[in-house]
């Protein structure tokens, strides 16, 4: 087991040393900047003042729901963009000979390589995700409901999609892999908006495209859960974009979610340990 | 079970597709041997050694590394690799790549503090034991990588090209390093494409070609080099050469020239003698020493890269 953790700790630390990920660090600062910027000019807006208490909360909870699609999405690029040669990469540039050939199991390299890129996102996503909150909370002053939850969701998204580039990972090269997980997280965003378009014009067809989208990839469907639980229930009735959501995937989905997770990690670790390094 | 063997592999096999890259090694490396393992490009040679480190899987046959299954991971612990043209993650330090790897061959913390600067010392690094690796030049990698290799003091150690990239200084001191890797008992097993190297190195050396050894020499036994005889007489005959076998190979009769190889200057009396009391009339009886490099191409044929 001691394998396990220096290999994820080695890699954590390689993965905090990326430039791809300083960059994302970057962007989310930026972000942030903007994003405190404009809702503090929301806040102290005149002609917002006089705005009833009931629509300036769901006004101020849509901006916030605009930033926690942001942190989704900045977070899902680092992820895949970081982690997406961990393996090819490291296998075609030989990288990986010597620490394979040393008393260690595949399997706890693949899984320490994993462990070390899921503490790295669970502090990129504390970092820019609590940056949402902070501004909502000492900003806007809004009332913030279920972000631990939200936090959680847009985890397991990013480890979703981790896993995912760790499975394509031990078959394509980086590239291939990197085009294969974005292409699948692009259909489970259609997919996304065919569903909520289908639940309000009461398209049996879209919804079902939408869940079969969910299917092959259910990394939207947990946003869309995530944004769920976040936004109030007024917003839930009123939103309609990208950044909130109407139909709430259902808790069987998101166990779903996890089985795939799991499923997909399982298939990387057998993947790894057959092919040739 | 103890064995005086290092390595033992049985018609190890590697196909790629419909590619065979390895036809089917069998091979014995004796424990405390510095054992050269030579070829042409393409000869199967780093995939032979990706199946003996479990890099790479066999298609079918059997090795054993230090009497255990090769597949076992736990033997590993006994055994050291420096990869051809090794690389590895260029912000850690010198010190750090050392500490990790040695913490991944489960030194204690005890040994690591013994042993990173003794390493780094073996290895000429001390002085740049802090600077990270993407500052050291490709002759500081490989022997940063040698360091690695060796750190958890291995009965068994593969070399892939450890010289490239060194300069004549670092190709002596990688040749006194393998010397004392022999001494402290460990058998060193050495792929190289400087036969100079090899020659004065090894004690044993196999030739690959297709992924089957082609031929063995004893370095020990004849470390003049392979002798390579022609001789011109009279009176040559087919039966001649039954007898001429325990002292020699590669024989070959056309007329009135015979040639042969063989690998001891103390055999050519003999071989001589033998040829006169077998009513043979000697006109010419020329030896001529082959170097290793000589010897490469004779075995391996005018382009070996085929």
């Amino acid at each position: 087991m001691n394998q396990l953790w220096i290999i994820a700790n080695v890699t954590f630390r390689e993965a905090a040393r990326r430039k791809i990920l300083w960059t994302a660090l970057l962007a989310a600062a930026a972000f942030l900047s903007l994003f405190a910027t404009g809702i503090h000019f929301q806040v102290k807006d005149v002609h917002f003042a006089r705005v009833p208490p009931l629509i300036r909360a769901q006004v101020l909870s849509s901006i916030l729901q605009i930033g926690f699609y942001a942190v989704d999405m900045l977070a899902v690029l680092m992820t895949v963009l970081t982690s997406v040669d961990s393996i090819s990469g490291e296998i075609a540039s030989s990288t990986i000979h010597a620490i394979a050939t040393k008393p260690v199991h595949r399997w706890q390299l693949l899984l320490g390589k994993w462990l070390g890129f899921a503490a790295m996102i669970a502090v990129y996503i504390a970092l820019v995700f609590g940056g949402v909150v902070a501004i909502g909370h000492f900003i806007a002053h809004a009332q913030m409901r279920g972000s631990l939850d939200g936090a959680s969701f847009i985890y397991l998204e990013c480890l979703l999609v981790l896993t995912l580039t760790f499975l394509f990972g031990t078959i394509f090269s980086t590239l291939t892999n990197g085009v294969i997980v974005l292409g699948l997280h692009g259909i489970a965003f259609i997919g996304g908006w065919l569903e909520q378009i289908g639940t309000v014009t009461q398209s049996e067809r879209l919804i079902n495209l939408g869940i079969l989208s969910s299917v092959i990839m259910p990394s939207e469907s947990i946003w869309r859960r995530a944004s769920y639980v976040m936004q109030s229930s007024v917003a839930r009735t009123l939103d309609l974009s990208p950044f909130a959501t109407r139909s709430a995937p259902s808790t069987t989905m998101m166990l779903y979610a996890v089985v795939y997770l799991f499923a997909a990690l399982s298939l990387a670790l057998y993947r790894f340990q057959q092919r040739d390094l | 079970m103890p064995t005086d063997l290092a390595i033992e592999t049985t018609g190890l096999r590697k196909q790629f597709g419909s590619k065979v890259a390895v036809r089917g090694l069998s091979l014995q490396v004796r424990r405390g041997e510095i054992f050269g393992f030579l070829g042409p490009n393409g000869a199967g040679k780093s995939t032979s050694i990706k199946m003996l480190l479990g890099l790479v899987k066999p298609t079918s046959g059997q090795a054993q590394i230090l009497g255990c299954p090769f597949r076992n991971v736990e033997i590993r612990r006994k055994v050291g690799f420096l990869p051809e043209d090794f690389r590895f993650y260029d912000w850690l330090t010198a010190s750090e790549l050392l500490a990790l790897h040695g913490r991944l061959s489960r030194l204690t913390p005890a040994q690591l503090s013994e042993r990173i600067p003794a390493y780094l010392d073996l290895v000429g690094l001390t002085p740049h034991r802090d600077r990270r690796l993407r500052g050291f030049s490709k002759g500081m990698m490989q022997r940063i990588g040698l360091a690695q290799a060796l750190i958890h003091e291995p009965e068994l150690v593969f070399l892939d090209e450890p010289t490239s990239g060194l300069d004549p200084m670092g190709r002596h001191l990688v040749r006194d390093i393998i010397r004392g890797e022999r001494n402290r008992g460990a058998t060193v097993f050495l792929n190289s494409h400087l036969l100079s190297e090899v020659e004065i190195t090894c004690d044993t050396v196999v030739f690959i070609k297709q992924g089957e050894v082609i031929a063995t020499r004893d370095l020990r036994s004849s470390p003049e080099g392979e002798i390579h005889v022609h001789v011109r007489a009279n009176n040559l005959r087919q039966e001649l050469l039954a007898g001429l076998s325990q002292w020699a190979h590669a024989t070959q009769l056309q007329d009135d020239r015979l040639t042969f190889s063989t690998n001891s200057m103390d055999s050519l009396p003999e071989i001589l003698r033998y040829l006169i009391s077998s009513n043979v009339d000697v006109f010419e009886f020329t030896p001529q020493r082959l170097s290793l490099e000589e010897s490469f191409f004779k075995i391996m044929g005018e382009d070996p890269g085929q």
